[in-house]
């Protein structure tokens, strides 16, 4: 995937500006930044959620505009950040419309077989038949990415999909986006605030402000002390532990 | 994953339990309405080929019970997918200026065509309605309420904005005696030969049952519906003129009836949820119930009078809203659980995993 001068205005304000990088695939990228540098919007941009002002999303070598939104939903996936579902759903329901730009309105027996293994690696056996507002937010947000791994595209698109999880499940997360990546050879793009969580899991960071790419690059390019210093305008330590760079802040 | 597969048949017979337990019902009663009214039809009689007792049975019995299950059906059906796609549990074809919509469409048909038949009417209705139901949504839409109240609200002044233009030409043109039959909504004037029109609500509810999920998911967002591929507004749009067109076909027979659209799918949904998929037959069938029940009941309490159908729901739904509100303020949406306590699934240790979710 490939991602040129993407640009996008909201009221005359620039808030992505001239975004360029390209996402190497079979990898985890995260990207990071202060709240409102575009982290978000660039994801709704190159998931077609969001209209670009100028500019282009190359998606397998084709604009992704130009894909059929069925075959594209087989081939890429998003969570978005917020997602209040108000509707009265079992974990399980909503985990099957992972498998509906497959099989529409009829769930074959694979389709349960991929259900199953969604909920499993999610961990969700045990609430499945529950509904999704009786859950806690962690709950709620563990199916929801259920339902996106149920949807088996070569692409997962997470905003923040450690939000609301505690270390455990957080850490666990971490790890599924790992296995994801390396077990199932999918590409993981991630928006992530924990900048530990990226060091340690990503291949690739995308750093943002205000709007721009400030740095783009491997972790250890990425991760360090000049460079987060200047991205978040504190002060930053970095220790490499377990031959990762990691960071503290204060 | 056997145990899996043995346990989610159970809660699949769990699902069809409530669905046939509502069929039975439905189809004992339906019996029963055939043989009440004001002329003794006896089953016996009829089986024995009295010609007379046979064509009261075929023109106006048989006829009343066909339109009142269509009605039942349709009006439940037509609030369940509003009530869907809007993903607001107060619209429905009162509260979202349908029927009004349908009404004035009815006028309209009698003011330019003197001599219309029924199926001019329709066309004038389905017309209106489909066009007043969109014109709602998209106001809903662009406003975006941040009261999920403030919609039916809207949706009841918009419907009688729409009324008192209706009421005014009626005024106007002389024509309140005419329009006063599809105001308030009954079942006495179904014949053989004038109501065939209502049939157009089961191909239509067969239609909303094979896009059942497409709504469920515009149900949950455009940005929901985008990442599945499914094409918001389109499927938005045409969802509603389902629902339109099934409320405009029973308001053309029958007339206004209310409340069926906004209680029914939400007694449905607190014990089935929300997934269409599951409850759109419960969902139908108990409303064809509760349309029955009500006919028979204003079939019987002033005999051999009858009262409108209109009057009855109107008492019946309107106790059975309160009850709905009361419940939901106490209780939020949490769900009513039948027999056995939860789906036994939820009992295994789980405390363990939720420890300090909540953060
Ligand atoms: N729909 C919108 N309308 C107007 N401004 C928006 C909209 N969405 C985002 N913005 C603005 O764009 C900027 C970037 O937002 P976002 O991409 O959500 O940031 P991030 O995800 O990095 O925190 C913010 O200043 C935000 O206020
Ligand atoms: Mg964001």
């Amino acid at each position: 995937m490939r991602i040129h001068e993407l640009t996008k205005q909201y009221d005359g304000k620039t808030v992505v500006d001239a975004v360029s990088f390209s996402i190497p695939k079979g990898k985890v990228i995260s990207l990071i930044g202060p709240n409102g540098a575009g982290k978000s919007t660039v994801m709704g941009m190159i998931s077609r959620l969001i209209a670009h002002d100028s500019g282009l999303v190359e998606f397998e070598g084709k604009d992704i505009g130009k894909w059929k939104s069925k075959e594209l939903s087989k081939r890429l996936a998003i969570l978005t950040q917020s997602n209040n579902i108000q509707m009265k759903l079992t974990v399980r329901e909503l985990v099957s419309f992972g498998r509906f730009p497959y099989s529409g309105n009829r769930i074959t027996p694979e389709d349960s077989a991929i259900i199953d293994r969604a909920i499993a690696y999610m961990e969700l056996e045990a609430f499945q038949d529950r509904f999704i507002d009786e859950l806690s937010g962690g709950q709620r947000q563990r199916a929801m990415i259920a339902m996106v791994i149920a949807q088996d595209t070569e692409y997962v698109l997470l905003d923040e999909p450690t939000n609301n999880l505690d270390i455990y499940h957080a850490t666990n997360m971490m790890k599924i986006v790992r296995r994801l990546c390396d077990e199932l050879g999918k590409t993981v793009i991630l928006v992530l605030h924990e900048i530990n969580y990226a060091a340690f899991y990503s291949d690739y960071i995308c750093a943002f402000k205000n709007g721009s790419v400030a740095k783009f690059g491997t972790v250890e390019e990425v991760i360090t002390k000049e460079n987060l210093s200047d991205i978040y305008q504190v002060d930053f330590e970095i220790l490499n532990i377990a031959g990762k760079p990691l960071s503290i802040y204060y | 994953m056997l145990t899996n597969s043995i346990h989610q048949e159970a809660i699949f017979i769990k699902g069809i339990r409530s669905t046939l337990i509502l069929a039975g019902a439905l189809m004992a009663l339906s019996v029963l309405s055939l043989f009440v009214g004001v002329i003794d039809l006896t089953p016996a009689a009829l089986f024995t080929g009295n010609l007379e007792q046979l064509s009261i049975f075929l023109t106006s019995r048989l006829p009343r019970l066909l339109a009142i299950l269509c009605t039942g059906i349709g009006m439940s059906v037509a609030g369940l997918i509003m009530q869907q796609l809007c993903s607001n549990k107060f619209v429905s074809p009162t509260t979202g200026a349908t029927i009004s919509s349908a009404q004035l469409g009815i006028l309209l048909a009698l003011l330019f065509m003197p001599q219309s038949t029924l199926w001019s009417r329709a066309i004038f209705a389905f017309a209106t309605a489909v066009g007043g139901t969109w014109i709602f949504v998209w106001f809903i839409q662009r406003i975006q309420f941040k009261d999920a109240v403030m919609v039916p609200l809207v949706g009841i002044m918009f419907g009688n904005v729409i009324g008192g233009i209706t009421s005014y030409l009626a005024y106007q043109y002389d024509m309140t005696q005419a329009l006063a039959s599809w105001l308030v909504g009954h079942f006495s004037l179904v014949l053989k030969g004038r109501y065939e029109i209502v049939w157009l609500t089961v191909p239509l509810v067969v239609l909303a049952f094979l896009f059942a999920n497409h709504f469920n998911i515009v149900g949950l967002g455009k940005d929901f519906s985008k990442n599945l591929g499914v094409p918001y507004n389109v499927v938005l749009f045409l969802g509603l003129t389902l629902a339109a067109m099934i409320t405009a076909s029973i308001v053309v027979v029958v007339g206004a009836i209310s409340y069926i659209g906004l209680i029914v799918p939400n007694v449905v949904a607190m014990f089935k949820g929300d997934n269409i998929r599951g409850t759109l037959v419960d969902t139908a069938l108990f409303g064809a119930l509760f349309v029955l029940v009500c006919d028979m009941i204003g079939r019987v309490v002033i005999f051999p009078y009858e009262l409108p159908i209109e009057l009855i729901v109107g008492i019946l739904g309107s106790l059975i809203f309160i009850g709905l509100l009361f419940y939901r303020l106490k209780h939020g949406r949490k769900a009513v659980r039948l027999g056995s306590p939860s789906s036994s699934s939820c009992s295994c240790p789980v405390s363990a995993l939720e420890g300090g979710e909540e953060a």
